[in-house]
Protein backbone atom coordinates (compact mmCIF):
# COMPACT_ATOMS: atom_id res chain seq x y z
CA UNK A 1 0.00 0.00 0.00
CA UNK A 2 2.83 2.41 0.78
CA UNK A 3 4.18 2.18 -2.73
CA UNK A 4 0.89 2.36 -4.58
CA UNK A 5 -0.06 5.45 -6.55
CA UNK A 6 -2.93 7.60 -5.37
CA UNK A 7 -5.23 6.23 -8.07
CA UNK A 8 -4.56 2.62 -7.15
CA UNK A 9 -5.18 3.53 -3.56
CA UNK A 10 -8.61 4.98 -4.13
CA UNK A 11 -9.89 2.11 -6.25
CA UNK A 12 -9.59 -0.74 -3.70
CA UNK A 13 -10.83 1.57 -0.96
CA UNK A 14 -13.92 2.33 -2.93
CA UNK A 15 -14.48 -1.36 -3.47
CA UNK A 16 -14.06 -2.03 0.22
CA UNK A 17 -16.54 0.64 1.20
CA UNK A 18 -19.28 -0.66 -1.13
CA UNK A 19 -18.68 -4.15 0.26
CA UNK A 20 -19.00 -2.78 3.74
CA UNK A 21 -22.31 -1.20 2.86
CA UNK A 22 -23.71 -4.46 1.55
CA UNK A 23 -22.66 -6.67 4.46
CA UNK A 24 -22.34 -4.33 7.39
CA UNK A 25 -25.11 -1.83 7.00
CA UNK A 26 -28.83 -2.17 7.14
CA UNK A 27 -30.84 -1.77 3.94
CA UNK A 28 -31.55 1.85 3.10
CA UNK A 29 -35.24 1.37 3.94
CA UNK A 30 -34.39 0.21 7.47
CA UNK A 31 -31.92 3.06 7.97
CA UNK A 32 -34.46 5.67 6.94
CA UNK A 33 -37.24 4.13 9.04
CA UNK A 34 -35.08 4.00 12.18
CA UNK A 35 -33.87 7.56 11.68
CA UNK A 36 -37.46 8.68 11.14
CA UNK A 37 -38.67 6.93 14.32
CA UNK A 38 -35.83 8.40 16.39
CA UNK A 39 -36.35 11.93 15.11
CA UNK A 40 -40.15 11.75 15.44
CA UNK A 41 -39.81 10.54 19.03
CA UNK A 42 -37.39 13.36 19.90
CA UNK A 43 -39.69 15.85 18.17
CA UNK A 44 -42.72 14.89 20.28
CA UNK A 45 -40.90 14.41 23.57
CA UNK A 46 -38.08 16.96 23.53
CA UNK A 47 -38.27 19.56 20.77
CA UNK A 48 -41.99 20.45 20.85
CA UNK A 49 -42.10 20.80 24.66
CA UNK A 50 -39.05 23.09 24.53
CA UNK A 51 -40.43 25.20 21.67
CA UNK A 52 -43.87 25.42 23.28
CA UNK A 53 -42.37 26.96 26.43
CA UNK A 54 -41.03 29.95 24.53
CA UNK A 55 -44.09 30.37 22.30
CA UNK A 56 -46.52 30.23 25.23
CA UNK A 57 -44.30 32.62 27.19
CA UNK A 58 -44.66 35.29 24.49
CA UNK A 59 -48.30 34.48 23.65
CA UNK A 60 -49.64 37.58 25.38
CA UNK A 61 -46.90 39.81 24.03
CA UNK A 62 -43.53 41.04 25.16
CA UNK A 63 -45.04 43.41 27.73
CA UNK A 64 -46.71 40.60 29.71
CA UNK A 65 -43.49 38.61 29.41
CA UNK A 66 -41.33 41.31 30.92
CA UNK A 67 -43.94 42.18 33.56
CA UNK A 68 -44.02 38.51 34.57
CA UNK A 69 -40.30 38.14 35.01
CA UNK A 70 -39.85 41.49 36.75
CA UNK A 71 -42.80 41.04 39.13
CA UNK A 72 -41.59 41.39 42.75
CA UNK A 73 -42.64 37.80 43.55
CA UNK A 74 -40.73 36.53 40.51
CA UNK A 75 -37.66 38.56 41.43
CA UNK A 76 -37.70 37.32 45.02
CA UNK A 77 -38.09 33.74 43.73
CA UNK A 78 -35.08 34.24 41.45
CA UNK A 79 -33.09 35.71 44.33
CA UNK A 80 -34.00 32.84 46.65
CA UNK A 81 -33.10 30.22 44.04
CA UNK A 82 -29.72 31.88 43.44
CA UNK A 83 -29.06 32.06 47.20
CA UNK A 84 -29.87 28.36 47.64
CA UNK A 85 -27.65 27.42 44.70
CA UNK A 86 -24.80 29.61 45.97
CA UNK A 87 -24.80 27.68 49.27
CA UNK A 88 -25.66 24.13 48.17
CA UNK A 89 -23.49 23.77 45.05
CA UNK A 90 -20.11 24.80 46.57
CA UNK A 91 -20.72 22.60 49.62
CA UNK A 92 -21.48 19.59 47.43
CA UNK A 93 -18.50 20.42 45.22
CA UNK A 94 -16.11 20.34 48.21
CA UNK A 95 -17.77 17.17 49.41
CA UNK A 96 -17.55 15.66 45.92
CA UNK A 97 -13.80 16.28 45.72
CA UNK A 98 -13.22 14.93 49.24
CA UNK A 99 -15.35 11.83 48.64
CA UNK A 100 -13.76 11.15 45.26
CA UNK A 101 -10.29 11.59 46.81
CA UNK A 102 -10.88 9.08 49.59
CA UNK A 103 -12.76 6.63 47.35
CA UNK A 104 -10.24 6.57 44.51
CA UNK A 105 -6.80 7.18 46.06
CA UNK A 106 -7.09 4.74 48.97
CA UNK A 107 -8.24 1.23 49.74
CA UNK A 108 -10.06 0.65 52.99
CA UNK A 109 -12.72 -1.59 54.48
CA UNK A 110 -16.26 -0.51 53.78
CA UNK A 111 -15.31 1.40 50.65
CA UNK A 112 -18.15 -0.08 48.59
CA UNK A 113 -20.60 0.66 51.38
CA UNK A 114 -19.51 4.30 51.45
CA UNK A 115 -19.85 4.46 47.66
CA UNK A 116 -23.40 3.14 47.92
CA UNK A 117 -24.26 5.70 50.61
CA UNK A 118 -22.94 8.52 48.43
CA UNK A 119 -25.24 7.28 45.64
CA UNK A 120 -28.24 6.86 47.94
CA UNK A 121 -29.91 10.24 47.30
CA UNK A 122 -30.33 9.24 43.63
CA UNK A 123 -32.54 6.35 44.71
CA UNK A 124 -34.75 8.41 47.02
CA UNK A 125 -37.87 10.17 45.78
CA UNK A 126 -37.54 13.98 46.05
CA UNK A 127 -40.70 14.06 48.16
CA UNK A 128 -39.07 11.73 50.68
CA UNK A 129 -35.93 13.90 50.59
CA UNK A 130 -38.09 16.78 51.78
CA UNK A 131 -40.03 14.66 54.26
CA UNK A 132 -36.93 13.53 56.16
CA UNK A 133 -36.01 17.12 57.00
CA UNK A 134 -39.56 17.82 58.17
CA UNK A 135 -39.22 14.80 60.47
CA UNK A 136 -35.96 16.21 61.82
CA UNK A 137 -36.68 19.91 62.11
CA UNK A 138 -40.46 20.32 61.70
CA UNK A 139 -42.73 21.39 64.57
CA UNK A 140 -43.35 17.73 65.52
CA UNK A 141 -39.87 16.65 64.48
CA UNK A 142 -36.94 15.34 66.49
CA UNK A 143 -35.43 18.79 67.09
CA UNK A 144 -38.73 20.65 66.67
CA UNK A 145 -39.26 21.68 70.27
CA UNK A 146 -35.66 22.71 70.81
CA UNK A 147 -35.67 24.81 67.63
CA UNK A 148 -38.97 26.42 68.65
CA UNK A 149 -37.62 27.21 72.12
CA UNK A 150 -34.56 28.83 70.60
CA UNK A 151 -36.57 30.59 67.90
CA UNK A 152 -34.70 29.00 65.01
CA UNK A 153 -36.64 28.33 61.83
CA UNK A 154 -35.42 25.61 59.49
CA UNK A 155 -38.56 24.19 57.92
CA UNK A 156 -40.60 26.71 55.89
CA UNK A 157 -37.45 28.85 55.73
CA UNK A 158 -34.17 29.15 53.83
CA UNK A 159 -32.15 26.55 55.82
CA UNK A 160 -34.71 23.83 55.08
CA UNK A 161 -34.70 24.61 51.37
CA UNK A 162 -30.89 24.55 51.36
CA UNK A 163 -30.76 21.22 53.23
CA UNK A 164 -33.27 19.57 50.90
CA UNK A 165 -31.36 20.86 47.86
CA UNK A 166 -28.04 19.61 49.25
CA UNK A 167 -29.57 16.17 49.84
CA UNK A 168 -30.97 15.86 46.32
CA UNK A 169 -27.82 17.13 44.54
CA UNK A 170 -25.27 15.50 46.87
CA UNK A 171 -23.95 12.76 44.53
CA UNK A 172 -23.55 14.82 41.32
CA UNK A 173 -19.96 16.09 41.66
CA UNK A 174 -18.69 12.93 43.37
CA UNK A 175 -20.30 10.76 40.68
CA UNK A 176 -18.54 12.68 37.89
CA UNK A 177 -15.15 12.65 39.61
CA UNK A 178 -15.00 9.05 40.86
CA UNK A 179 -14.70 7.24 37.49
CA UNK A 180 -12.31 9.92 36.23
CA UNK A 181 -9.95 9.76 39.22
CA UNK A 182 -10.20 5.97 39.28
CA UNK A 183 -8.93 5.85 35.69
CA UNK A 184 -6.09 8.26 36.47
CA UNK A 185 -4.75 6.18 39.35
CA UNK A 186 -2.32 7.46 41.95
CA UNK A 187 1.09 7.42 40.23
CA UNK A 188 1.23 11.15 39.45
CA UNK A 189 0.35 12.10 43.02
CA UNK A 190 2.88 9.61 44.38
CA UNK A 191 5.57 11.13 42.17
CA UNK A 192 4.69 14.63 43.33
CA UNK A 193 4.74 13.67 47.02
CA UNK A 194 8.01 11.77 46.74
CA UNK A 195 9.58 14.82 45.10
CA UNK A 196 8.73 16.74 48.24
CA UNK A 197 5.51 18.57 47.38
CA UNK A 198 2.98 19.01 50.17
CA UNK A 199 -0.39 17.30 50.04
CA UNK A 200 -2.19 20.51 49.23
CA UNK A 201 0.36 21.50 46.59
CA UNK A 202 0.01 18.05 45.01
CA UNK A 203 -3.75 18.39 44.88
CA UNK A 204 -3.60 21.90 43.47
CA UNK A 205 -0.90 21.35 40.82
CA UNK A 206 -1.27 17.67 39.95
CA UNK A 207 -4.77 16.38 40.68
CA UNK A 208 -6.86 19.45 39.99
CA UNK A 209 -5.56 20.08 36.45
CA UNK A 210 -6.36 16.44 35.65
CA UNK A 211 -9.91 16.57 36.93
CA UNK A 212 -10.89 20.16 36.14
CA UNK A 213 -13.27 19.34 33.26
CA UNK A 214 -14.95 16.52 35.16
CA UNK A 215 -15.29 18.80 38.18
CA UNK A 216 -16.70 21.56 36.02
CA UNK A 217 -19.21 19.22 34.41
CA UNK A 218 -20.25 17.85 37.80
CA UNK A 219 -20.75 21.44 39.00
CA UNK A 220 -22.90 22.24 35.97
CA UNK A 221 -25.12 19.18 36.52
CA UNK A 222 -25.36 19.87 40.25
CA UNK A 223 -26.22 23.48 39.51
CA UNK A 224 -28.95 22.56 36.99
CA UNK A 225 -30.59 20.16 39.42
CA UNK A 226 -30.28 22.59 42.35
CA UNK A 227 -31.94 25.37 40.38
CA UNK A 228 -34.75 23.14 39.20
CA UNK A 229 -35.43 20.98 42.26
CA UNK A 230 -39.15 20.90 42.87
CA UNK A 231 -40.45 17.98 44.93
CA UNK A 232 -38.05 18.16 47.88
CA UNK A 233 -38.15 21.95 48.07
CA UNK A 234 -41.93 21.92 47.76
CA UNK A 235 -42.20 19.84 50.95
CA UNK A 236 -39.98 22.05 53.11
CA UNK A 237 -40.74 25.49 51.68
CA UNK A 238 -44.22 26.29 52.96
CA UNK A 239 -44.90 28.24 49.73
CA UNK A 240 -44.77 31.68 51.32
CA UNK A 241 -44.93 34.17 48.49
CA UNK A 242 -42.03 36.54 48.21
CA UNK A 243 -40.38 34.65 51.06
CA UNK A 244 -39.83 30.94 50.55
CA UNK A 245 -40.82 30.43 46.92
CA UNK A 246 -38.07 29.28 44.62
CA UNK A 247 -38.42 29.67 40.85
CA UNK A 248 -40.01 26.23 40.23
CA UNK A 249 -42.48 26.80 43.09
CA UNK A 250 -43.32 30.24 41.70
CA UNK A 251 -44.03 28.62 38.32
CA UNK A 252 -46.35 26.12 40.00
CA UNK A 253 -48.34 28.86 41.75
CA UNK A 254 -48.72 30.92 38.58
CA UNK A 255 -49.76 27.81 36.63
CA UNK A 256 -52.33 26.77 39.22
CA UNK A 257 -53.75 30.31 39.09
CA UNK A 258 -54.17 29.92 35.32
CA UNK A 259 -51.63 32.66 34.66
CA UNK A 260 -50.17 30.53 31.89
CA UNK A 261 -48.25 33.28 30.06
CA UNK A 262 -46.58 34.36 33.30
CA UNK A 263 -45.83 30.76 34.35
CA UNK A 264 -44.24 30.03 30.99
CA UNK A 265 -42.32 33.32 31.05
CA UNK A 266 -40.54 32.28 34.25
CA UNK A 267 -40.26 28.75 32.84
CA UNK A 268 -38.57 30.17 29.73
CA UNK A 269 -35.88 31.76 31.91
CA UNK A 270 -35.18 28.36 33.42
CA UNK A 271 -35.21 26.76 29.97
CA UNK A 272 -32.56 29.20 28.78
CA UNK A 273 -30.43 28.09 31.74
CA UNK A 274 -31.06 24.47 30.77
CA UNK A 275 -29.97 25.14 27.18
CA UNK A 276 -26.82 26.91 28.41
CA UNK A 277 -26.14 23.83 30.56
CA UNK A 278 -26.39 21.60 27.48
CA UNK A 279 -24.07 23.86 25.47
CA UNK A 280 -21.48 23.89 28.27
CA UNK A 281 -21.75 20.11 28.49
CA UNK A 282 -21.04 19.85 24.78
CA UNK A 283 -17.99 22.13 25.11
CA UNK A 284 -16.71 20.19 28.12
CA UNK A 285 -17.14 16.88 26.26
CA UNK A 286 -15.18 18.30 23.36
CA UNK A 287 -12.47 19.80 25.57
CA UNK A 288 -11.96 16.66 27.62
CA UNK A 289 -11.72 14.57 24.46
CA UNK A 290 -9.10 16.88 22.92
CA UNK A 291 -6.95 16.99 26.08
CA UNK B 1 7.35 -8.72 66.47
CA UNK B 2 9.15 -8.60 63.16
CA UNK B 3 6.50 -10.73 61.48
CA UNK B 4 3.89 -8.33 62.75
CA UNK B 5 5.57 -5.32 61.19
CA UNK B 6 5.91 -7.23 57.95
CA UNK B 7 2.21 -7.96 57.88
CA UNK B 8 1.40 -4.31 58.38
CA UNK B 9 0.30 -2.51 55.26
CA UNK B 10 2.89 -0.20 53.74
CA UNK B 11 2.50 3.40 54.88
CA UNK B 12 0.17 5.40 52.68
CA UNK B 13 2.19 7.73 50.47
CA UNK B 14 -0.70 9.93 49.45
CA UNK B 15 -1.78 12.26 52.26
CA UNK B 16 -5.24 13.27 53.38
CA UNK B 17 -6.74 9.86 54.06
CA UNK B 18 -8.04 10.67 57.53
CA UNK B 19 -9.15 14.17 56.57
CA UNK B 20 -11.06 13.14 53.45
CA UNK B 21 -12.51 10.00 55.02
CA UNK B 22 -13.58 11.91 58.12
CA UNK B 23 -15.09 14.73 56.14
CA UNK B 24 -16.95 12.37 53.79
CA UNK B 25 -18.29 10.25 56.64
CA UNK B 26 -19.40 13.29 58.62
CA UNK B 27 -21.10 14.86 55.59
CA UNK B 28 -23.04 11.74 54.55
CA UNK B 29 -23.90 10.90 58.16
CA UNK B 30 -25.40 14.31 58.87
CA UNK B 31 -27.02 14.91 55.51
CA UNK B 32 -28.00 11.44 54.27
CA UNK B 33 -27.96 8.76 56.97
CA UNK B 34 -29.40 10.73 59.89
CA UNK B 35 -32.25 12.23 57.79
CA UNK B 36 -33.09 8.89 56.13
CA UNK B 37 -33.02 7.03 59.43
CA UNK B 38 -35.83 9.34 60.60
CA UNK B 39 -38.18 7.50 58.24
CA UNK B 40 -37.50 4.18 59.95
CA UNK B 41 -37.45 5.65 63.47
CA UNK B 42 -40.80 7.35 62.96
CA UNK B 43 -42.30 4.24 61.39
CA UNK B 44 -41.14 2.24 64.39
CA UNK B 45 -43.38 4.38 66.63
CA UNK B 46 -46.39 2.97 64.78
CA UNK B 47 -47.78 -0.39 65.83
CA UNK B 48 -47.62 -3.16 63.23
CA UNK B 49 -51.41 -3.07 62.81
CA UNK B 50 -51.42 0.70 62.30
CA UNK B 51 -48.59 0.44 59.80
CA UNK B 52 -50.37 -2.28 57.80
CA UNK B 53 -53.63 -0.33 57.89
CA UNK B 54 -51.96 2.78 56.44
CA UNK B 55 -49.97 1.07 53.72
CA UNK B 56 -52.80 -1.24 52.63
CA UNK B 57 -55.37 1.53 52.39
CA UNK B 58 -57.13 1.11 49.00
CA UNK B 59 -56.09 4.61 47.90
CA UNK B 60 -52.44 3.83 48.69
CA UNK B 61 -52.60 0.45 46.96
CA UNK B 62 -54.13 2.06 43.87
CA UNK B 63 -51.23 4.53 43.87
CA UNK B 64 -48.62 1.73 44.07
CA UNK B 65 -50.19 0.02 41.09
CA UNK B 66 -50.30 3.28 39.15
CA UNK B 67 -46.74 4.35 40.03
CA UNK B 68 -45.34 0.90 39.31
CA UNK B 69 -47.30 0.38 36.09
CA UNK B 70 -46.58 3.79 34.60
CA UNK B 71 -42.88 3.68 35.58
CA UNK B 72 -42.57 0.20 34.05
CA UNK B 73 -44.34 1.22 30.83
CA UNK B 74 -42.24 4.38 30.53
CA UNK B 75 -39.08 2.37 31.18
CA UNK B 76 -39.99 -0.12 28.44
CA UNK B 77 -40.83 2.70 26.00
CA UNK B 78 -37.43 4.17 26.77
CA UNK B 79 -35.75 0.84 26.16
CA UNK B 80 -37.26 0.61 22.66
CA UNK B 81 -36.98 4.24 21.57
CA UNK B 82 -33.84 5.04 23.58
CA UNK B 83 -32.00 2.14 21.95
CA UNK B 84 -33.20 3.22 18.48
CA UNK B 85 -32.08 6.81 19.19
CA UNK B 86 -28.67 5.65 20.46
CA UNK B 87 -28.31 3.43 17.38
CA UNK B 88 -29.24 6.21 14.95
CA UNK B 89 -26.94 8.71 16.70
CA UNK B 90 -23.96 6.33 16.60
CA UNK B 91 -24.43 4.67 13.21
CA UNK B 92 -26.14 7.10 10.83
CA UNK B 93 -25.58 10.61 9.59
CA UNK B 94 -28.25 13.25 9.21
CA UNK B 95 -28.46 17.04 9.39
CA UNK B 96 -28.16 18.77 12.79
CA UNK B 97 -27.00 15.51 14.34
CA UNK B 98 -24.80 17.21 16.93
CA UNK B 99 -27.58 19.50 18.16
CA UNK B 100 -30.04 16.61 18.29
CA UNK B 101 -27.50 14.54 20.22
CA UNK B 102 -27.15 17.38 22.72
CA UNK B 103 -30.92 17.75 23.11
CA UNK B 104 -31.19 14.17 24.40
CA UNK B 105 -29.82 15.48 27.72
CA UNK B 106 -32.54 18.12 28.04
CA UNK B 107 -34.53 16.12 30.62
CA UNK B 108 -31.44 16.16 32.87
CA UNK B 109 -31.07 19.93 32.58
CA UNK B 110 -34.67 21.14 32.44
CA UNK B 111 -36.40 21.64 35.81
CA UNK B 112 -39.07 18.98 36.29
CA UNK B 113 -41.79 21.55 36.96
CA UNK B 114 -41.00 23.26 33.64
CA UNK B 115 -41.14 19.92 31.84
CA UNK B 116 -44.40 19.19 33.62
CA UNK B 117 -46.24 22.34 32.53
CA UNK B 118 -44.83 22.15 28.99
CA UNK B 119 -45.90 18.51 28.48
CA UNK B 120 -49.29 19.19 30.06
CA UNK B 121 -50.08 22.08 27.75
CA UNK B 122 -48.94 20.06 24.71
CA UNK B 123 -50.88 16.90 25.51
CA UNK B 124 -53.99 18.56 27.04
CA UNK B 125 -57.21 18.02 25.02
CA UNK B 126 -56.82 21.46 23.39
CA UNK B 127 -53.00 21.35 23.20
CA UNK B 128 -50.81 21.26 20.09
CA UNK B 129 -50.63 17.46 20.16
CA UNK B 130 -53.62 16.54 22.34
CA UNK B 131 -56.15 18.05 19.92
CA UNK B 132 -55.35 15.39 17.31
CA UNK B 133 -56.45 12.55 19.56
CA UNK B 134 -60.01 11.40 20.22
CA UNK B 135 -59.09 10.29 23.73
CA UNK B 136 -57.62 12.25 26.61
CA UNK B 137 -53.86 11.96 27.15
CA UNK B 138 -53.10 14.55 29.83
CA UNK B 139 -54.95 13.97 33.14
CA UNK B 140 -54.96 10.18 32.56
CA UNK B 141 -52.33 7.49 33.25
CA UNK B 142 -51.21 8.02 29.62
CA UNK B 143 -50.10 11.53 30.55
CA UNK B 144 -48.12 10.16 33.50
CA UNK B 145 -46.41 7.70 31.15
CA UNK B 146 -45.48 10.57 28.82
CA UNK B 147 -43.93 12.62 31.64
CA UNK B 148 -42.00 9.60 32.96
CA UNK B 149 -40.79 8.70 29.47
CA UNK B 150 -39.47 12.24 29.07
CA UNK B 151 -37.66 12.05 32.41
CA UNK B 152 -36.11 8.62 31.71
CA UNK B 153 -35.03 8.97 28.09
CA UNK B 154 -31.43 10.16 28.64
CA UNK B 155 -30.69 7.32 31.05
CA UNK B 156 -31.17 4.68 28.34
CA UNK B 157 -29.62 6.64 25.46
CA UNK B 158 -26.55 7.68 27.47
CA UNK B 159 -25.82 4.18 28.77
CA UNK B 160 -26.34 2.42 25.41
CA UNK B 161 -24.52 5.00 23.25
CA UNK B 162 -20.93 4.49 24.54
CA UNK B 163 -21.26 0.69 24.42
CA UNK B 164 -22.48 0.87 20.84
CA UNK B 165 -19.58 3.17 19.98
CA UNK B 166 -17.09 0.70 21.41
CA UNK B 167 -18.34 -2.41 19.58
CA UNK B 168 -15.48 -3.15 17.23
CA UNK B 169 -16.25 -3.38 13.53
CA UNK B 170 -14.28 -6.64 13.39
CA UNK B 171 -16.88 -8.74 15.18
CA UNK B 172 -19.59 -7.51 12.82
CA UNK B 173 -17.32 -8.17 9.86
CA UNK B 174 -16.58 -11.64 11.17
CA UNK B 175 -20.28 -12.33 11.58
CA UNK B 176 -21.05 -11.07 8.07
CA UNK B 177 -18.18 -12.99 6.48
CA UNK B 178 -19.44 -16.17 8.12
CA UNK B 179 -22.68 -15.68 6.23
CA UNK B 180 -24.95 -14.06 8.80
CA UNK B 181 -27.61 -11.70 7.53
CA UNK B 182 -27.66 -8.19 8.95
CA UNK B 183 -30.59 -9.11 11.21
CA UNK B 184 -28.76 -12.19 12.49
CA UNK B 185 -25.66 -10.11 13.17
CA UNK B 186 -27.80 -7.71 15.16
CA UNK B 187 -29.69 -10.28 17.22
CA UNK B 188 -26.80 -12.69 17.75
CA UNK B 189 -23.76 -10.40 17.91
CA UNK B 190 -24.65 -6.78 18.61
CA UNK B 191 -27.67 -7.17 20.88
CA UNK B 192 -25.96 -9.44 23.45
CA UNK B 193 -23.24 -6.77 23.76
CA UNK B 194 -25.84 -4.06 24.30
CA UNK B 195 -28.10 -6.01 26.66
CA UNK B 196 -26.31 -5.16 29.96
CA UNK B 197 -26.25 -1.45 29.05
CA UNK B 198 -29.94 -1.52 28.09
CA UNK B 199 -30.73 -3.22 31.40
CA UNK B 200 -28.74 -0.61 33.33
CA UNK B 201 -30.41 2.24 31.47
CA UNK B 202 -33.84 0.72 32.03
CA UNK B 203 -33.30 0.28 35.74
CA UNK B 204 -31.97 3.82 36.19
CA UNK B 205 -34.95 5.23 34.30
CA UNK B 206 -37.38 2.98 36.19
CA UNK B 207 -35.96 3.90 39.60
CA UNK B 208 -36.08 7.59 38.77
CA UNK B 209 -39.64 7.28 37.44
CA UNK B 210 -40.91 5.56 40.60
CA UNK B 211 -40.01 8.56 42.74
CA UNK B 212 -40.63 11.32 40.20
CA UNK B 213 -42.92 14.09 41.36
CA UNK B 214 -42.39 17.47 39.67
CA UNK B 215 -43.16 16.58 36.08
CA UNK B 216 -46.02 14.24 36.96
CA UNK B 217 -48.21 16.36 39.27
CA UNK B 218 -49.11 18.78 36.49
CA UNK B 219 -50.02 16.21 33.83
CA UNK B 220 -51.56 13.55 36.09
CA UNK B 221 -54.80 15.24 37.09
CA UNK B 222 -54.24 13.78 40.58
CA UNK B 223 -57.60 12.01 40.93
CA UNK B 224 -57.60 9.68 43.98
CA UNK B 225 -57.71 6.00 42.97
CA UNK B 226 -57.18 6.91 39.31
CA UNK B 227 -54.24 9.21 38.65
CA UNK B 228 -52.67 9.71 42.06
CA UNK B 229 -49.03 8.57 42.21
CA UNK B 230 -47.42 7.39 45.46
CA UNK B 231 -45.19 10.46 46.01
CA UNK B 232 -48.34 12.59 45.76
CA UNK B 233 -50.01 10.52 48.52
CA UNK B 234 -47.04 11.38 50.76
CA UNK B 235 -47.39 15.04 49.81
CA UNK B 236 -51.14 15.06 50.52
CA UNK B 237 -50.67 13.40 53.90
CA UNK B 238 -47.98 15.97 54.78
CA UNK B 239 -50.28 18.84 53.89
CA UNK B 240 -52.83 17.36 56.30
CA UNK B 241 -50.07 17.12 58.97
CA UNK B 242 -50.48 13.32 58.91
CA UNK B 243 -46.77 12.66 59.50
CA UNK B 244 -47.28 9.05 60.59
CA UNK B 245 -49.16 8.27 57.39
CA UNK B 246 -46.63 10.05 55.18
CA UNK B 247 -43.76 8.23 56.88
CA UNK B 248 -45.38 4.80 56.55
CA UNK B 249 -45.92 5.27 52.80
CA UNK B 250 -42.37 6.65 52.49
CA UNK B 251 -41.09 3.45 54.13
CA UNK B 252 -42.82 1.38 51.46
CA UNK B 253 -41.23 3.52 48.73
CA UNK B 254 -37.77 3.46 50.29
CA UNK B 255 -37.79 -0.29 50.83
CA UNK B 256 -39.00 -0.79 47.24
CA UNK B 257 -36.19 1.41 45.90
CA UNK B 258 -33.55 -0.39 47.95
CA UNK B 259 -34.80 -3.83 46.93
CA UNK B 260 -34.85 -2.62 43.34
CA UNK B 261 -31.28 -1.30 43.53
CA UNK B 262 -30.14 -4.54 45.08
CA UNK B 263 -31.86 -6.63 42.40
CA UNK B 264 -30.40 -4.43 39.67
CA UNK B 265 -26.89 -4.90 41.04
CA UNK B 266 -27.34 -8.67 41.10
CA UNK B 267 -28.82 -8.70 37.61
CA UNK B 268 -25.95 -6.60 36.31
CA UNK B 269 -23.46 -8.90 37.94
CA UNK B 270 -25.15 -11.91 36.32
CA UNK B 271 -25.40 -10.14 32.96
CA UNK B 272 -21.74 -9.18 33.05
CA UNK B 273 -20.80 -12.73 33.87
CA UNK B 274 -22.92 -13.99 31.00
CA UNK B 275 -21.93 -11.50 28.31
CA UNK B 276 -18.54 -10.07 29.12
CA UNK B 277 -15.69 -12.52 28.98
Amino acid sequence: MEHSTPIEQTVPNKGASTNKHAALQEPRFVRYTLTFIALAFLLFFIVLPLVSIFITAFQKGAQVYFDSITHPDALSAIKLTLTVVAIAVPLNAIFGVMAAWVLTKFNFRGKNLLLTIVDLPFAVSPVIAGLVFVLLFGAQGLFGEWLFANDIKIIFALPGIVLATIFVTLPFVARELIPLMQAQGTTEEEASISLGASGFKTFWHVTLPNIKWGLFYGLILCNARAIGEFGAVSVVSGHIRGMTNTMPLHIEILYNEYQFAAAFAVASLMSVLAIITLVIKDIVDWKSKSV
Amino acid sequence: MSSLTLKKKPARIIPGFHLSLGYTMLYVSLLVLLPLSMIFINTMSLSWAEFIAIISDPRAVASYKLSFGTALTAGLLNVVFGTIIAWVLVRYNFPFKRIIDGLVDLPFALPTAVAGIALTSLYAPNGWIGQFFDFKIAFTPLGIIIALTFIGLPFVVRTVQPVLQNISAEIEEASASLGATRLQTFTKVIFPELAPAILTGFSLAFARALGEYGSVVFIAGNMPMKTEITPLIIMTKLEQYDYAGATAIATVMLVTSFVLLFTINIMQWLANRRFVH
